[in-house]
């Protein structure tokens, strides 16, 4: 099982051909995710070498999907071309489109949000700005290293891509069923929220870790889901505590305004709900490792 | 980035938002001078990006040129809930008959876009809010469509403008969302937009925010930065094209990837308590690269801060190799040679950790500690700041 991505997916890379579109294609198939090709409407019909294989490159998605099947679309495009590619993979119809890509302005999210909205949310977004997803054992989309750990029962949803990689870490004697980086964008397409309700229906997720920063209310909203609806426990960390006010502190959604977006809201909104909250991220790990051995 | 008021309204302007003239002045002799070319009443505003600046002393009507040039004496150099006033915009008197509110704003959980409007304007909007929620209308803006004509009467009559404003309000909240859209804006907000006794709509004062990531589709951007105050160490950082926030603190912080150094940021602080209240005194991301270039430049921007009292390099090696990152501290110390005087706490983790450390180790630097753990090591960089302090 697994959420979002499992050892079926058949993943193409948009941006194949760029230096980070190659490197993380090469890791990806490395770590044993089904890679079938990429686009790049300059070099369609040729091939690129990713690995021990020789992928072939597609003018567009729509292409792509038709030749392999693909299901997944990993976006490495630069942030001005953007936009176009994931509208791209939204009028496909490809089911998810995983957008790596940092620095995006907001109106193009904003725009491929409301487009891939339109026509019957048939495509999950997750990101931009966000390391991707890997679900161990089974599949990798994104930039996340396999390495750090295994397969397991920890479902991890965050915002940010190291708090992901050192969670994964401090985790790793346990292992973890998918973790989703959602990305630290003030837009995002796939939310805490929507990763939270495929968690609880995923019969390998045993349990959940929640990680949140400053900015906007997504983890207010996501306490308010967990009190309703997620019956599995579930740990929270915040980033953020010291953030000064109106400073937008690396994530361009990443920032406090007025009395709005802090930590200490988010931490009270989510211990309100009966999440565990640590201080730190290795408080929060070892918040997880109480919740495991009690199950 | 947020724009000046004098900025917003130059940028109104260019899109046929009705404005009132206005002219910038650094000095009490050009707010003079200034006062003299509008003739009549005059507005002396400080123009400073923070709110409540009415209340501080920071707006003031003179009747004359000689008391504008007194106005202005005080309320140059004013400091604004820690903003300095560097500059005022002398603005026409308005006759003012009705004060109304317009924004249009990005709606982060909706991930669309928001109207707010309301005739009930000139007052803070976030005390309307929560005391008057019925007079605040919220009408979303679809990104696709925008604010079309249609849409802008809708907004109009929510906000219960009178049916005989209409023709003059639709237009200029149109010409507001084509600021909003066209200039990759997330908040464009008119407070008060007015009625005058000619029955003109105006906006009287504008805020607007920029997106940054749309820097590279807009050449005005570099202009409107360079009237930014910003702090010498931030400029420094920007030239490096450093991810850098100063904060107040004596220990310097340098990791990879937002979150993590923000938590970096909360981790010190947390440790700080037991060690006579240090606190962070930086947000520095070096991002995924870690060269020894990248490390130095970070390096050489914290160590210019005269607060600083020792530094924590938080590394997690996701992607970034840790043997790199070792490397680049090493390369960095040798670079900054002399210039490097306050300690250095490393803690990496993650990709090739064993060899990063080994490096370290051989290296064998006076300066540089190297603990295992974030909260260990937060734990010895705030020791060795209040040690030194």
């Amino acid at each position: 099982m697994a959420i979002f991505l499992d050892s079926d997916s058949k993943i193409i890379v948009q941006g194949i051909t760029g230096s980070e579109g190659t490197k993380h294609a090469t890791r990806m198939l490395a770590s044993g995710a089904q890679v079938v090709g990429g686009t790049n409407p300059r070099k369609a019909g040729q091939t690129v070498t990713i690995g021990d294989a020789e992928l072939p490159i597609f003018a567009t998605v729509h292409d792509a999907m038709a030749e392999t099947g693909a299901d997944v679309s990993v976006i490495f495009v630069p942030p001005a071309f953007a936009k176009g590619a994931v509208l791209e993979a939204i009028d496909a119809g490809i089911g998810t489109a995983i957008v790596i890509t940092e620095g995006i302005p907001v109106h193009d999210s904003a725009e491929f949000w409301a487009t891939a909205k339109a026509k019957g949310g048939a495509t999950r977004i997750v990101g931009p700005n966000c390391p991707g997803v890997i679900s161990p054992g089974k599949s990798n989309a994104g930039i996340i290293p396999a390495s750090i750990t295994g397969a397991g029962p920890i479902g991890l949803v965050s915002k940010s891509g190291t708090l992901t990689y050192q969670m994964m870490f401090e985790l790793r004697e346990i292992g973890i069923s998918t973790a989703v980086g959602i990305g630290g964008d003030p837009i995002i397409g796939t939310t805490h929220i929507d990763a939270l309700a495929a968690f609880e229906a995923d019969p390998e997720t045993k349990a959940i870790v929640m990680i949140g920063e400053i900015g906007g209310d997504a983890e207010e909203r996501a306490a308010a889901y967990i009190q309703q609806n997620v019956t599995k426990p579930v740990v929270a960390y915040v980033a953020g505590f010291t953030a000064p006010e109106g400073k937008t502190m690396g994530h361009a959604g990443a920032i406090v305004s007025g009395s709005s977006g802090t930590a200490q809201a988010k931490k009270e909104a989510l211990e309100a709900a009966g999440v565990r909250v640590g201080k730190t991220p290795s408080e929060t790990a070892a918040l997880m490792r109480e919740v495991i051995a009690a199950l | 980035m947020d724009l000046f008021e004098y900025q917003a309204r130059d940028l109104f302007e260019s899109y046929g938002v009705p404005v009132l003239p206005g002219i910038v002045a650094d000095t009490p002799e050009e707010v003079r001078a200034a006062a003299e070319k509008l003739g009549g009443t005059v507005v002396v505003k400080a123009q400073v990006k923070v709110g409540g600046r009415g209340k501080a002393g920071g707006v003031k009507v003179a009747n004359s040129p000689e008391q504008a040039y007194e106005y202005a004496q005080g309320i140059l150099g004013l400091d604004i809930k820690g903003h300095v006033v560097k500059r005022v915009m002398v603005a026409a008197g308005a006759n003012i008959a009705q004060e109304f509110y317009f924004s249009v704003l990005l709606d982060r959980a909706e991930r669309s876009f928001l109207s707010l409007s309301s005739v009930e304007g000139g007052v803070e909007i976030e005390q309307l809010a929560v005391e008057k929620p019925e007079a605040l209308a919220r009408i979303e803006v679809d990104p696709l469509r925008g604010v079309d004509d249609d849409l802008a009467a809708e907004i109009a009559r929510a906000a219960r403008f009178p049916d005989e404003l209409l023709p003059k309000v639709v237009p200029v909240l149109q010409r507001l969302w084509q600021v909003f859209q066209n200039e990759d804006a997330t908040l464009v907000e008119v407070n008060p937009l007015v009625l005058t006794g000619n029955g003109e709509v105006i906006a009287l004062d504008g805020k607007v925010t920029l997106d940054e990531n749309a820097d590279f589709r807009h050449e005005n951007r570099s202009g409107l930065a360079e009237a930014d105050e910003t702090d010498p160490l931030e400029a420094k950082a920007k030239e490096s094209d450093l991810n850098y926030v100063k904060l107040d603190g004596e220990v310097g912080v340098i990791g990879n990837g937002a979150g993590l150094v923000m938590s970096t940021l909360d981790v010190v602080s947390y440790a700080g308590e037991k060690h006579g209240g240090v606190k962070p005194a930086n947000f520095l991301d070096i991002g995924g690269g870690a060269s020894a270039e990248v490390m130095a430049a970070g390096l050489d921007v914290i160590l210019g801060d005269p607060q600083v009292k020792s530094v924590f390099v938080n590394v997690f090696g996701g992607i970034t190799a840790c043997d790199a990152v070792a490397n680049g501290i090493v390369g960095a110390l040798g670079t900054l040679g002399d210039q490097a005087t306050k300690p250095l706490v490393v803690r990496l983790d993650g990709n090739n950790v064993e060899e990063g450390r080994r490096i370290l180790a051989e290296a064998d630097h006076p300066l540089v500690t190297v603990v295992d753990t974030m909260d260990d090591a937060a734990d010895k960089a705030a020791e060795l700041a209040a040690a030194s302090n």
